[in-house]
């Protein structure tokens, strides 16, 4: 076991685990979140995506020990009172049906608006070409980013 | 745990004791029928509750998988009673608490618990406003509701939630209250935003995987390495010293283990897998080509499903045959299965994302030896499930596992390579078609015969025990061989008899009872292939008949609800008669009547096919759909949006592998799906029928979206592909 210490939403989040945990198990288990969804363990469907300093990253293969950097979930976005506007924009377009993919697609959503203010149709197809939606809410995913985008803008 | 005689106690609600059995019902000689799902639940306050608080709670055997029934239902009841829908609570899929609806599947939620809610909600606000007439001195038909406030003439007035303690909802329902005409509905037929959404994008506690409870243990499953293979050996004692194991149970060819944490509970599985000794042996058939030819050969007498001649039919003078197969499938959801189980005082409590809380209940029983009224089973979501996936089988798993951890709860989620290996897949299929054309390329016969393995061996049998783990205890619990679903829904032969109008038409089922590799329901059962063939073989008609495919179709449906559809879809796709693929860029058209029974769907498809790669690409796709008088456009839409995109990756990319003795498909990169960058814009016509009945509209797209595509890739490039999925390695080999 060892110790991590680590800024998750802001908050300092102190947990002992072994060095090789991935993320994931600490984020929903020790931290209480359910964002961050097991799909695959394998890096494969990006359920699991959180931001480690800005970058996406796919939680459930990444261990505790190359966590270096704060970590933000989709619930660091916004709360059912004050929503992020990607979130607002997904539940505005109903993007999802089952919406077990969903946390992946806002947090890449996420980190592709902080370096693409707006991007186009198919910008947002490729920057989330690496998430598996089984549901087959792509197109109204896509419109949900953009949807987002625009508000950010104005 | 709730008990809904406390549940219901809570408050001094409007409905009073516990009436959910149908005893009731079945003491009578023959109760009159009832809609829907009240036939079999005939007592109004198993449906709705009305509290003086000001909320009224609707009770539904119908669970949520995303498909967005518990707001189609919300919309129904507000209609019915008069109440704003921010009052209404809905509970779904609970042994303790609600109808039992047998599965939520066969897109039958909207036409079996909508139904009945909507005749229950009638007949509620029928009481109440008996009972408000009778305080206010009025006549039930002077009254007016306005959000659960009933106004007399002169302006007196009461509320539901002051009558809630007075007026009884524990009766049975006569369903003479006669539901609202469309034209007074306030909320049935508009885009009412979906009540679980937003808690699916902030992190709130959503699904299976989210429930916690307090001294919960993490647990996994180890499955065997093969289908046939049984466990031999095993030192248990290494992996029990492992930090933070909890438990390690062992049945037969069951293993199991619990850990504090649930990397633990993963490290703990890799270990017992690295440990286990197991015997294997090749149980599974031929894969690739041969599994057709192995299907057919086998010994298994064809069953007419239909026959029809006519005397008076013009001969054929040219006739046609075509072979079509489909592969194995899998459901693939993105969350694999999860169950958490809890045993207290020889009672098990079980949180399921299950299709079907009573028949798992049942199961349950069975195989854990104790009575049915000892297991609750609460319906919570989980990811999308599109048939029957793991679900079930994890919960036993889960139940087995926590009767070995001391009354500790424990949350069993499958990994990636269990879900895929061990689930029950969609049905290999083979259809073999045939067909004349008379003088004036009119179709005078048909043929359809059809290999397949069950596409129904869920919970709830009358015999035997349909979960996983039950096949490999020590003394194991084995599986009722399964019936085929019976017509007219039908289950291999689902959609396999031709709507149109041919004079001589004959259907014929082999159905291969046994399934070496376990198949089970995949969303349309046999209809995606049946459909897939039959619609793919009308387009090979109208080419030898030198038609237009949406013409010759027209030409042989009286159906005008379809007939209005395929124009429909024809319009918005901008179809030109008779246009020609360019070898590369071509367009496709089919239609289904989902189980003959369900919505009408015509899909047009657009795809570009790299003659060089033999990548084929759906670019567009109109559908069409009249599913009757619509709840809920938005969610018609996005069950008919889904369902196509699907169907696109179905018909594309989707396989099983396995080899003689094995399954080989583990991971997502054995078994590859539609990504953003290949899925097609996609327009829906909603044809609203308010006049008309429900029609289920959750799988309607799936077939005809097969054949479309088949259909195009025809038109692009003049070849004609009948193997699914049509991989580049095919198309390839087939363009050549």
């Amino acid at each position: 076991m060892a110790k991590f210490t680590l800024r998750v939403n802001g908050e300092p989040q102190t947990v002992s685990v072994e060095a090789d945990t991935p993320l994931l198990y600490v984020l929903r288990n020790d931290v209480g979140l359910n964002g961050p969804k097991f799909g695959c363990g394998l890096a494969q469907c990006g359920a699991c995506t959180v931001l480690v300093g800005g970058k996406p990253v796919r939680s459930c293969v990444t261990p505790m020990s190359a966590v270096k950097g704060p970590v933000t979930t989709i619930e660091g976005l916004g709360t059912l009172d004050k929503l992020h506007p990607l979130q607002r924009a997904f539940i505005e377009e109903q993007a999802c049906q089952c919406g077990y993919c969903g946390n992946g697609m806002v947090m890449s959503a996420k980190a592709l608006l902080d370096r693409n203010p707006a991007p186009t149709a198919s910008e947002v197809r490729q920057a989330l070409n690496g998430h598996l939606c089984r549901c087959a809410s792509h197109n109204r995913i896509v419109r949900a980013v953009q949807r987002a985008a625009k508000e950010m803008q104005s | 745990m709730t008990s809904r005689r406390q549940f219901l106690k809570s408050s001094s609600a409007l409905v009073i004791g516990f009436s959910l059995a149908p005893e009731l019902a079945l003491a009578q000689a023959s109760p009159a029928r009832l809609p829907g799902s009240l036939n079999n639940n005939r007592m109004l306050d198993a449906w709705l509750r009305i509290d003086p608080n000001g909320s009224v709670t609707i009770f539904s055997g119908k669970i949520e998988l995303g498909q967005g029934i518990g707001t189609a239902l919300s919309q129904i009841a507000a209609d019915e009673l008069d109440v704003d829908l921010k009052r209404i609570a809905v509970v779904h899929g609970d042994t303790a608490l609600t109808p039992n609806e047998g599965q939520t599947a066969g897109s039958l939620s909207v036409e079996h618990s909508g139904t009945a809610l909507r005749f229950a909600c009638a007949e509620a606000r029928e009481i109440l406003l008996s009972a408000a007439a009778a305080k206010l001195g009025s006549s039930p038909g002077e009254l007016k509701v306005t959000d659960g406030t009933i106004t007399a003439p002169g302006g007196a007035n009461l509320t539901y939630w002051q009558l809630a303690g007075e007026a009884s909802l524990n009766r049975e329902a006569t369903a003479q209250a006669k539901p609202k005409p469309p034209a007074e509905h306030r909320w049935v037929g508009k885009s009412i935003a979906r009540r679980d959404i937003p808690k699916k994008f902030t992190g709130g506690a959503a699904y299976v995987q989210d429930v916690r409870l307090p001294g919960m243990v993490f647990g996994r499953v180890v499955r065997p390495p093969s289908p046939g293979a049984e466990l031999v050996s095993l030192d248990e004692a290494p992996v029990r010293g492992m930090p933070g194991v909890v438990a390690l149970v062992r049945d037969g060819s069951f293993l199991a283990v619990a850990a504090e944490r649930e990397e633990q509970a993963i490290r703990a599985r890799e270990a017992l897998k690295k440990a286990a000794v197991w015997k294997e042996s090749a149980s599974l058939p031929p894969a690739g080509d041969a599994l057709y030819e192995h299907m057919m050969a086998l010994p298994i007498a064809g069953q007419t499903v239909t026959e029809k001649t006519s005397a008076v039919a013009a001969p054929a003078v040219k006739t046609l045959e075509a072979r079509y197969t489909r592969p194995y499938q899998a459901h693939g959801s993105i969350g694999p299965s999860c169950a958490v189980a809890q045993w207290q005082e020889g009672k098990l409590a079980m949180w399921t994302h299950s299709q079907g809380v009573f028949p798992l209940r049942a199961d349950l029983a069975k195989a854990l030896g104790v009575e049915p009224g000892a297991v609750r089973c609460t319906h919570v979501e989980g990811a999308g499930c599109y048939g029957h996936n793991g679900a079930d089988d994890v919960a036993l798993d889960a139940a087995l596992l926590a009767r070995a951890t001391g009354g500790r709860p424990v949350k069993l989620q499958w990994m990636r390579d269990d879900e895929f290996m061990w689930e029950p897949y969609g049905s290999a299929m083979v259809m073999k078609l045939g067909g004349g054309l008379d003088s004036q390329g009119n179709i005078v016969s048909w043929s359809h015969e059809l290999w397949s393995h069950p596409h129904s061996t869920r919970p709830g049998a009358s015999a035997g025990v349909n979960l996983l783990a039950a096949q490999y205890l020590a003394n194991p619990l084995l599986r009722q061989l399964p019936a085929d679903v019976p017509q007219p829904a039908g289950g291999s032969d689902r959609n396999a008899i031709p709507l149109y109008e041919f004079p001589n038409v004959r259907v014929v089922k082999h159905y291969i009872q046994d399934a070496p590799l376990r198949t089970s329901a995949l969303r349309t059962l046999g209809g995606y292939a049946n459909v897939f063939a039959l619609e793919s073989f009308m387009d090979e008609l109208a080419a030898a008949a030198q038609a237009d495919p949406v013409e010759f179709r027209l030409r042989h449906m009286k159906d005008p609800r379809a007939r209005a559809v395929i124009e429909a879809a024809a319009q918005r796709a901008g179809w030109t008669p008779k246009a020609r693929g360019d070898g590369a860029r071509g367009r496709g058209f089919a239609f289904s009547k989902y189980k003959n029974l369900a919505c009408y769907c015509a899909i047009a498809a657009e795809v570009v096919v790299d003659r060089k790669s033999g990548k084929v690409r759906v670019t567009r796709a109109v559908a069409a759909v009249d599913a009757g008088q619509i709840v809920n456009p938005d969610g018609v839409v996005n069950q008919i949006e889904g369902g196509l995109i699907q169907s696109a990756s179905w018909t594309l990319k989707e396989s099983v592998r396995f080899d003689r003795t094995r399954v080989t498909t583990r991971s997502w990169a054995d078994y590859p799906i539609l990504r953003f960058e290949e899925v097609p814009q996609v327009e829906v016509v909603v044809l609203n029928q308010p006049n008309e009945r429900f029609l289920g509209v959750g799988e309607g797209s799936q077939g005809p979206a097969a054949a479309a595509i088949a259909n195009a890739i025809a038109n692009a490039t003049g070849v004609r592909l009948r193997s699914l999925p049509f991989t580049p390695a095919r198309v390839k080999a087939a363009l050549v």
